[in-house]
């Protein structure tokens, strides 16, 4: 079996070894790992913005990079999300390749589980307390809320209670800049409500820059870690 | 105090957090309770084929709404009740102007209603030196406030128990550790005589059954009730997109909406009007004048996309489950429907320019849309109003340039990691003052730390 991995643009510039992560997870679970050149951004920025003709052409760019490709695995939920969810209707010109590289596009811990089928990693959780924080469009665009916990717990740690869970961060991509206010009363109603945990960790890397650039700004927070790297940690640790 | 239009909404919402940071707290609270009844209330029931239903119930009702108009207005007359039509607020005015002074009115009660409070009936009566009074809980402390409604449902869901305990020390005498259930002891006491005194009733109306000329009105304090049977006038403000065809289609209604805004399995009561008293009947109003109000409505029905907004049966659950809402209450939207709805209905009824920044107070976190009883894909609609906004010029220029620029960059991958490169070595700090964008982020974050190397270059060099 072979993944193309999409670092996504957030991914490649800032979570860079969360994405090295992944590989090494993908690796491990016995699958050959491709990272298509070419490969920049799904184009959810413009889409979310209301830019259409914006949209379009970085997905068709998408299209084009990953057309080869297998399976198409992203360390992103919101990436994922835009490509299933919004590529068939947003590629008019071929809603057909459109539509197939969404049915062979996962986010990462959606793969591993449902495709996989893995359930453990290793053990290198054991003891950890962890809050997971749903990425909103990885629980409502992909349907994604049982796979990293349960990931996750796979690996020992122990996913506490967490009344925020399941509530946005305020990144929002453009939002988090339009309505800075709001976006960043959304991430403290999320750090004010944490739990004592060992770290936080979460599917996406816009949700992990919005709440560690929050916490970082109030001096106060937990360590943040990408999933895939928790559960690269999980495997070796 | 009243409402300015939604143009200054991030300042708004930046002064709640900052001024008032209780309100974040009272709404905040509120909501989480409102969601959790919704919760439980929607496990009771198949909701699924519920929403399901209630969707294609109001989306043929939409589609067929100048018969079914036409149907409520001769069930109505021939019921006995006076229908008028309104096109706009002003014409809805202009006919509560008539009734007054045709039946010389000097005191009024009002049911909630927030198409009332759309169309400005209480400022219109009193500027007719009619005295107006609230009679809903909620409502009757943001009137003695003087602050109009922060939330569908719960009108003063903002304030906390203290404020109203304060407001009413000062306004009806109250001690100031009084209990809620004494609060609200007192509130009822005043508003007896207010009842008994009035001579015009004004309410609004949850749903239309075209098929009996039925106005049907849900609530749990019974003041709708009084409003509406005591006074010897009767005016209901009904919008038009109210119409489901049948009684019927009500009984569902009024469930499903009860479940969806307060998790009850239907409101403690329920009003079903459809005309005047009858001669053999001991209560009830004289008169009843049920005015049709379009204020917009059809200027939203006629778009493609946004039409689907007007299913809503204003439940308050988009409210109560929305982060943005949360933080602010309704108060920073700037007009009378706050929230996801209200993002969603300010473009089409206001106008796109007077609506905006609202159709981008939005995560796109679709938290609203799984909770919405007509299914109403609000997520869907705000992008929609959002690419208006770009066609028509209204959004900043700097998003316009940036947004083509990095879509340039993101077909070329070679000028991309030139320009992930630059951004590894621009302090962002500084770079923040130039670029708007990324000021908003600073002004509220730290500024995000590039990796020491891209993914593709790390893939490049080999992944151990």
């Amino acid at each position: 079996m072979r993944v193309s991995l999409f670092a996504t643009c957030l991914g490649n510039q800032f979570y860079a070894e969360a994405c090295a992560d992944a590989v090494r997870l993908l690796r491990h679970v016995g699958v050959d790992v491709d990272v298509p050149e070419g490969q920049t951004c799904c184009g959810q920025p413009a889409h979310n913005a209301g830019r259409p003709d914006e949209a379009r052409s970085m997905a068709t760019h998408i299209m084009h990079v990953f057309a080869d490709a297998e399976y198409v695995v992203l360390p992103s939920g919101s990436c994922a999300g835009m490509i299933r969810s919004f590529y068939r209707e947003l590629i008019d010109s071929d809603p057909g390749q459109a539509e197939s590289l969404a049915g062979r596009t996962y986010e990462l811990s959606q793969f591993l589980r449902r495709v996989l089928n893995v359930d453990s990693l290793g053990t290198g959780l054991r003891g950890r307390r962890v809050a997971y924080h749903h990425g909103c469009h990885a629980l409502r665009e992909l349907g994604v809320k049982d796979e990293p916990i349960s990931l996750l717990a796979g690996c020992g740690a122990e996913v506490v209670e967490w009344e925020a869970a399941e509530e946005c961060c305020g990144f929002g991509g453009l939002f988090s800049a339009k309505l800075p206010e709001v976006s960043a009363a959304m991430a403290d109603r999320k750090l004010d409500t944490l739990p004592d945990i060992d770290f936080m960790t979460s599917s996406d890397g816009g949700c992990l820059l919005q709440l560690s650039g929050r916490a970082a700004k109030r001096r106060t927070g937990p360590p943040f870690v990408h999933l895939a790297s928790a559960l690269w940690r999980g495997v070796t640790e | 105090m009243s409402f300015t239009g939604p143009t200054k909404y991030r300042e708004e919402a930046a002064k709640i957090l900052r001024e008032t940071p209780e309100v974040r707290t009272s709404v905040t609270a509120a909501t989480r309770t409102f969601d959790a009844h919704r919760i439980r209330a929607w496990e009771q029931i198949d909701a699924e084929s519920w929403r399901d239903w209630a969707r294609d119930v109001k989306t043929h009702a939409l589609g067929n709404l100048d018969a079914y108009l036409e149907q409520a207005e001769e069930q109505l007359t021939a019921n006995g009740a006076h229908v008028h039509w309104a096109e706009t607020a002003d014409d809805a005015l202009a006919i509560l102007s008539e009734v007054v002074r045709d039946h010389g009115i000097e005191s009024t009660v009002k049911a909630k209603s927030m198409l009332s409070e759309e169309l400005g009936v209480n400022k219109h009566l009193e500027g007719l030196g009619v005295h107006v009074r609230e009679t809903d809980l909620g409502e009757y402390i943001i009137q003695l406030l003087d602050q109009p409604p922060s939330h569908i449902v719960g009108p003063a869901i903002h304030l906390s128990v203290d404020d109203c305990r304060r407001l009413f020390h000062e306004k009806l005498g109250t001690p100031l550790d009084a209990e809620p259930d004494e609060l609200a002891g007192a509130a009822r006491d005043a508003l007896r005589a207010e009842f008994l005194a009035a001579d015009l009733g004004i309410s609004g109306g949850n749903f239309l059954a075209a098929d009996s000329g039925t106005v049907a009105l849900i609530e749990n304090e019974g003041n709708i009730r009084l409003s509406t049977s005591l006074p010897r006038v009767h005016v209901a403000f009904v919008g038009i997109e109210k119409l489901v065809p049948r009684l019927e289609d009500v009984s569902g209604f009024l469930q499903l909406t009860a479940r969806s805004a307060t998790g009850q399995p239907i409101g403690n009561f329920v009003s079903l009007i459809q005309g005047p008293r009858k001669s053999d009947e001991v209560d009830g109003p004289e008169e009843v004048h049920v005015v049709l109000v379009d204020n917009g409505r059809t200027k939203l029905l006629a778009d493609d996309v946004a039409w689907e907004a007007l299913r809503c049966v204003r439940c308050g659950a988009c409210l109560n489950i929305c982060p943005v809402y949360r933080q602010t209450g309704g108060h920073a939207y700037g007009w009378t429907y706050s929230g996801p709805i209200g993002a969603i209905i300010a473009p089409g009824m206001l106008g796109l320019e007077e609506a905006m920044p609202l159709p981008f107070a939005s995560s796109l976190c679709g938290a609203c849309t799984d909770v919405c009883p007509v299914r109403i894909p609000i997520p869907e609609l705000l992008v929609h109003w959002r690419e208006q906004a770009a066609r028509q010029g209204l959004t900043p220029a700097t998003e316009t340039l940036g947004l083509k620029a990095y879509t340039k960059l993101a077909q070329s991958p070679e000028l991309f990691a030139v320009a992930n490169s630059m951004l590894r070595h621009v302090p962002l700090e500084l770079a923040g003052r130039a670029l708007p964008v990324l000021n908003g982020w600073i002004q509220e974050r730290a500024a995000p730390t590039s990796s020491k190397k891209s993914f593709l270059e790390m893939w490049k060099e080999g992944i151990e």
